[in-house]
């Protein structure tokens, strides 16, 4: 593999050298990752960059003004109440999504792997990925609809099943709304992760389980010996990837309360939307934005030094 | 070919008899909990706005068309931005990122390294932080409320993920191939058209599923870079139909039911190459 890749180190043939000689060639050979660097420089890393400079200002979307007020914005933001309540509710958002999507989407893989049908394997993966094929926005309409009293279905359940005492405005409570939004979004998102943990089972030889139960294992010890150790890179970076996810999240909660009710189901990026584009705060929203690129970054590190241990262990 | 065939078969059953009957009983009420919402959301369609009230279990009184016409007229013009948005960027994207994988892979571009990082760097960063300097920078270009913002941002934002899958299917596989057309005098373009790109016909099927997905259900940049109807794609367009007549619950639940129908097909019909794209993408 190294070897070859060092033979084919430039994209041309020996016997034929370029005609305008080699430095050329080599800016020449850049046409190809030019549209690229050009496109994701421009609309992804510049804005990004151009977030902290306007996070250092004032500014009126409409009146065009623009004051410096250094890091007046950054003290605010740790002064806000409701940035301390959005903090909280993306880490609620993170852990319970580490809970279902990570540990339980693993159990319910490993269910469904140690099925014997080829068929029902196949199916009970597909199925219970098909909410996360559908758009956020149509799940929380749903879910908002769900937890409504008059219509929803939720509250004629619970009170079926004799726990109609228990039933509220679940969106509209403020205890409540935020965790209402992450149970949707479990519903949504575990067969996801389940689709990627069954995968992750698959890769492992047969042979292991093979050996376990001659040696008199029975079937939660060679998930416990086996399938856990053997999916524990999988594991590690879901729960990167979840956390990221978590601290990103918006369209739910955008859909079904939109931070409300006074503001206790607020997360960093409704709470962001709110100040830059309801109350025109440009620069304070931006300032909440860095606060998001702090914590993403840090879950981006995280992500690259487990990749690299990863492959220095391999 | 599915990743399902290649297991060795299961000679004998995992799990034990008197087990399997709660395992059984626990997938099936977990697939119950997945598919009943999305029924009653369906059948919620058919039923006339007072029976969803009324009696919100039950199924529809009458099956009339009346409600999925009506979500239709409404999302008619939606449904085609998220048509025209879906469809030309993951052309873009797609086009894009294997034009640019060939070229962090097959070719001497100097600083090879920094080239990378920098465009599969870009998966680290997330579209909410570059919110509030991007609708200055879209006003400049005045593109602000276009298809054309939509697609570029979709691209941009797409372009390091599926450069990062089309690059490592590329990077695994065989170079004897390109060699061997280099040999015989053929250009680096060439080699991409002829050679390259049809081996990689399996990851370009996923990542173009993939981006499907991304496009169709995006709603942050669509909701605050498009405010008019023309613009706007199915997803906003569904949550101002609901502020619009949202008394109207069963319109509602006939649209919603509209704008879901097309992706549960395509994910029924691409699974094989979706899931592979998904393994590829986060399991390698």
């Amino acid at each position: 593999m190294a070897q070859s890749a060092t033979r084919i180190r430039t994209g041309r043939a020996p016997g034929a050298p370029h005609p305008i000689g080699q430095p050329l060639a080599a800016l020449w050979s850049m046409r190809w990752v030019a549209v690229a660097l050009g496109i994701v420089g421009w609309f992804v890393y510049y804005p990004i960059l151009n977030n902290f400079l306007v996070s250092t200002t004032q500014q009126d979307i409409f009146t065009g003004e623009v004051t410096q007020v250094g890091l007046e914005n950054y003290r605010r933001l740790a002064s806000d109440p409701v940035v301390a309540t959005a903090m909280w509710n993306n880490t609620a958002y993170a852990l319970l999504s580490i809970l279902f999507q990570v540990f339980g989407a693993f159990w319910l893989a490993a269910i469904i792997e140690g099925l014997q049908s080829d068929r029902w394997r196949a199916i009970w993966r597909a199925v219970y990925f098909i909410p996360s094929a559908i758009s956020t926005t149509v799940t929380g309409l749903l879910f908002y609809f769900i937890y409504q009293p008059q219509i929803g279905i939720l509250d004629g359940l619970m009170t079926g099943m004799g726990l109609g005492h228990l039933s509220r405005v679940w969106l509209g409570d403020s205890t409540t709304a935020i965790y209402a939004i992450i149970a949707m979004s479990q519903w949504q998102g575990f067969g996801y992760s389940t689709l990627l943990f069954s995968v992750a089972i698959q890769k492992i030889p047969q042979e292991l389980f093979d050996a376990a139960r001659m040696d008199g294992a029975g079937p939660l010890r060679q998930i416990w010996a086996i399938t856990l150790p053997m999916t524990r890179e999988m594991t590690g970076m879901m729960i990167i990837v979840t956390v990221t996810g978590a601290f990103q999240v918006f369209n739910e909660v955008m859909v079904m309360t939109a931070g409300g009710p006074n503001n206790s189901s607020q997360v960093l990026g409704t709470w962001l939307f709110e100040q830059g584009f309801n109350q025109n705060d440009m620069g304070y929203a931006a300032a909440i934005g860095s606060l998001v690129f702090g914590v993403t970054m840090l879950c981006g590190v995280a992500q690259l030094w487990y990749t690299r241990r990863r492959r220095v262990e391999a | 070919m599915t990743m399902t065939m290649a297991l060795p078969s299961r000679s004998r059953p995992f799990w034990p008899a008197m087990l399997r009957g709660m395992l059984w009983a626990f997938l099936f009420a977990m697939g119950v909990l997945v598919l009943y919402p999305l029924l009653w959301m369906a059948l919620g369609g058919f039923k006339s706005n007072s029976q969803i009230f009324s009696d919100p279990f039950a199924l529809p009184a009458s099956w009339s068309l009346e409600n999925y016409l009506a979500g239709w007229r409404a999302t008619r013009g939606y449904m085609l931005s998220s048509l025209l948005v879906t469809l030309v960027s993951t052309l873009t994207t797609v086009m894009i990122s294997a034009w640019t994988a060939f070229g962090l892979t097959r070719t001497a571009i100097p600083g090879k390294p920094l080239v990378v990082g920098f465009i599969l760097g870009g998966m680290m960063l997330s579209p909410t932080v570059a919110l509030v300097p991007l609708v200055r920078m879209l006003q400049d270009l005045g593109i602000y409320d276009s298809h054309a913002a939509l697609i570029l941002l979709y691209t941009a934002f797409r372009v390091p993920f599926t450069t990062f899958l089309i690059r490592a299917y590329m990077l695994d596989l065989p170079r004897d191939l390109d060699e061997a057309a280099m040999m015989d005098g053929a250009s680096p373009g060439q080699i991409f058209r002829k050679v390259i790109l049809p081996l990689c016909q399996p990851i370009l099927i996923s990542c173009v599923v993939l981006h499907i997905l991304f496009a169709w259900n995006e709603y942050l940049f669509a909701m605050i870079f498009t405010n008019s109807p023309g613009v706007q794609t199915l997803p906003v367009g569904l949550t101002s139909m609901m502020s619009k007549q949202g008394t109207n619950f069963a319109a509602v639940f006939a649209a919603m039911t509209i704008s879901a129908l097309p992706i549960v097909i395509i994910f029924f019909l691409t699974q094989r190459y979706f899931i592979r794209g998904l393994t590829q993408g986060i399991g390698k």
